[in-house]
């Protein structure tokens, strides 16, 4: 008979020694500014608090005070590894709103970009992913692609990140002379990198052992959660949105979306690097039949869309990025909501991580890749 | 007697500055070696080529302000890196760099070289106890768990070298492997004595202990200026002890023709170094679990594996680094570990992971059984 109020200790209870790590915002490893209070046994984590908000910024207010156009450079510093994939959905909206039309030459320019800017990112994570599981050599290896994509970046727009580029009906300037055999070169030694960083890192044993059976997530769990992107496919679920609701063109090409099996860290990782092939395989494509012809369509010199609202989702290299636009008729929007999908994805961390060691908490959320000035906006 | 005392008080003093230079060497060659890897120069700036750099960093670490957190226990946080470093320059003392070039030649030398740097792990446990943070304190119980297990392979490995030798002097040793290396006799033993060397030195990829990305540096995490670079010291000063001695034991000391026999150890030597920073340039780090797993359930099966063929060769065929029936058995010990340890690692092969892909709206693969959705203890 147990009296109530009296707490039984069992011997299991009484061997455990519950400590708190904190992790972040300074920690090399969290991806930024994001910042968890892990709760371990031993190494094994038996409980997660995050927390997020140290880049606030404000970015969805903001847009309530700015003019249309000037919105633009805000969308870069949301996901601020892939710049142009943002400005995208903000710009498809502002056209849906507006009832634009973009010319053929404008619109293969964006694809060319976004996917482009899909591979920096990608080989970015796998850089970062390295260093999470101890490696140092994939950092330097997926920067070195990196650079060279960024190089065509910036002889495109001017800037190598922040590149306020896209224009609503089009592009802010016309591709330099260059661009097509820019890309074209580039694209072999893309190739050729992907093929490097797979010999480094894919087939390792140690690699293996630490990213295989980890940070499991079901393909339901995964929906339940409402993750996107390669968090989603990962586990075997193949939702794209450049082929489910294509936009932008994007169903003149042919590609194929990787799916995972197990939705483990691994497949997580091989999704991200079967992407690249995908996506490089899209710019060739892009590059094939790139279009003569305006790089800006009729565009009034003041926008001022029509009172209304619309949903525009994109597919981010992180998942789905979705804008719901609201206009009053005004020179500014009346309400811009971003759904960031770095945000969503990280919101499933506390089932992710507990049970996991503690070293294995770095790797997960490695493999999740978020970018916290999305997380926070 | 005053004669012995000024010429081991010379020797050490001799000793121990050269291997302090050769730190100072050994740092800069990890970073021009890692950055040619990584396809970058390395440090460039400081002298021609970037020479000077490590020179310019013990300086400024030197310079820096020797702090000591308000919550530490400060007697114990400032000792702890004496109890760290003094143990790994001990064995130097009995380090045979060429024949007569050693302070002091002990009968007992390898007992007392794999003996001595253990006390080390009590400092490195006492920095991470007395810095009064949790990742120093992870840290410390990191390096406790992996410096018990692999100490374990480390000195059977040792073993197989002295059963083969009949001897614990490393000068006795080195000189009966003029015409063969212990290598081919030995080859488990050299294995698992450079794998647990490089575990308890902390080396990626079993640097688990200072694991930079999840626990930031481990127990040295609170150090700085001064007391951090000594803890930085004893790495590379372990690194070095631990590639000279497997070019000893294994690699045939000094042995070699037309060079001179401190040419031959220290490119012998040199040349393990290169081995494990390589290792580190290539591999990520082990989870801890997974290291102990490879220590007790891979290694010391191995090592006794090893023990006993060894033994049972000498029995019968004869010692000596050249028994034929010696090498047979440690080829055949090698092949059947490489064998069990590659069948265990099996399901985890690149072949057995496969990717779909979906290429035709509607094409879902929703329907496939679900996967565990909570992480299962391996």
């Amino acid at each position: 008979m147990i009296e109530p109020g009296l707490q039984i200790v069992t011997a299991d209870a009484a061997d455990r020694v519950d400590i708190t790590v904190n992790m972040g915002p300074q920690h090399p490893s969290t991806h930024g500014v994001f910042r968890m209070l892990l709760h371990v046994d031993g190494e094994r984590i038996t409980a997660v608090e995050p927390f997020i908000g140290y880049l606030h910024r404000g970015s969805e207010k903001l847009c309530e005070v700015e003019t249309y156009r000037q919105i633009i450079p805000l969308f870069d510093r949301l996901d601020y590894l892939s710049a142009f994939n943002n400005e995208l959905c903000f710009v498809l909206a502002v056209e849906k709103l507006l009832g634009l039309r973009v010319p053929e030459r404008a619109a293969y320019t964006r694809i060319i970009l976004c996917e482009l800017n899909r591979i920096a990112s990608h080989f970015m994570f796998f850089g970062a992913f390295g260093i999470d599981a101890g490696a140092m050599t994939p950092f330097m290896f997926g920067f070195r692609e990196r650079e060279r994509i960024q190089q065509v970046f910036e002889s495109v727009s001017g800037a190598r990140m922040m590149h306020n580029y896209f224009r609503p009906g089009g592009l802010n300037l016309d591709v330099p002379d260059d661009f097509v055999d820019n890309v074209r070169s580039l694209l072999p030694v893309l190739k050729r990198g992907l093929e490097d960083a797979h010999n480094l890192l894919t087939g390792n044993e140690i690699f293996l052992a630490r990213t295989k059976g980890i940070g499991v997530i079901s393909a339901q769990d995964a929906i339940d959660w409402s993750l996107s992107g390669p968090m989603l496919r990962a586990s075997g679920v193949a939702l794209d949105v450049r082929r489910d609701e294509p936009y932008s063109l994007y169903e003149r090409f042919d590609f194929s979306i990787p799916v995972g099996d197990e939705g483990d860290c691994y497949d997580r990782y091989l999704v991200r690097m079967a992407e690249i092939e995908q996506s490089i395989r899209i710019v060739e494509q892009a590059i094939a039949d790139f279009p003569g012809g305006p790089f800006l369509g009729a565009v009034p010199k003041l926008i001022r869309p029509p009172a209304g609202e619309c949903y525009v989702r994109t597919e981010n290299p992180r998942g789905e990025l979705g804008v719901y636009l609201v206009s009053t008729g005004e020179r500014r929007p009346y309400r811009v909501k971003v759904r960031g999908p770095s945000f969503v994805n990280l919101s499933a961390i506390q089932q992710l991580l507990v049970g996991s060691y503690l070293a294995d908490a770095v790797l997960i959320l490695g493999s999740i890749d978020i970018v916290l000035g999305e997380v926070d906006r | 007697m005053i004669e012995e005392a000024i010429r081991a008080a010379v020797g050490v003093f001799v000793v121990f500055n050269v291997v302090a230079l050769s730190v100072l060497v050994l740092v800069l060659l990890e970073r021009k070696f890692l950055g040619r890897l990584q396809q970058r120069f390395g440090p460039m700036r400081v002298g021609p080529h970037g020479i000077l750099q490590t020179v310019a960093d013990a300086l400024k670490l030197l310079l820096k302000e020797d702090f000591t957190p308000a919550t530490a226990d400060r007697r114990l946080f400032q000792l702890a890196p004496f109890l760290v470093i003094v143990p790994i320059f001990l064995p130097f003392v009995t380090i045979p760099f060429a024949p007569g070039l050693v302070v002091r030649s002990l009968e007992l030398g390898l007992l007392y070289i794999v003996a001595v740097p253990v006390v080390s792990a009590l400092g490195f446990f006492l920095a991470g106890w007395a810095s009064d943070n949790k990742y120093a304190l992870l840290g410390a119980v990191r390096y406790a768990a992996v410096l018990v297990s692999y100490e374990l392979p480390l000195l059977m490995g040792a073993i197989g070298v002295v059963m083969v030798t009949g001897t614990l002097d490393l000068v006795a040793i080195v000189e009966q492997q003029a015409a063969w290396p212990l290598l081919f006799a030995q080859l488990p033993a050299f294995l698992l004595f450079l794998v647990s060397g490089m575990a308890e030195g902390n080396r990626t990829p079993f640097d688990i202990a200072i694991a930079e990305s999840e626990i930031v540096g481990g127990p040295f995490v609170e150090y700085s200026g001064m007391r951090w670079s000594l803890f930085f010291l004893a790495e590379y000063a372990g690194v070095f002890a631990t590639a000279a001695l497997t070019a000893l034991l294994f690699l045939g000391g000094w042995n070699g023709p037309l060079l001179p026999p401190l040419v031959w150890f220290l490119v012998k030597t040199y040349a393990v170094i290169i081995v494990i920073f390589w290792l580190r340039g290539t591999m990520p780090r082990l989870r801890i679990d997974q290291l102990m797993n490879l220590a007790w359930k891979g290694f010391i099966p191995i090592a006794f594996l090893n023990l006993v063929v060894t033994g049972a060769a000498v029995l019968i065929g004869g010692p000596g680094p050249g028994s034929p029936l010696v090498i047979l058995g440690g080829l055949a010990t090698t092949a059947v570990s490489l064998a069990a340890l590659s069948l265990a690692l099996r399901p985890r092969r690149r072949s057995d992971v496969r990717i779909g892909f979906a290429t035709r709206p509607g094409d879902d693969v929703a329907d496939r059984p679900p996967a565990a959705s909570h992480y299962s203890i391996p």
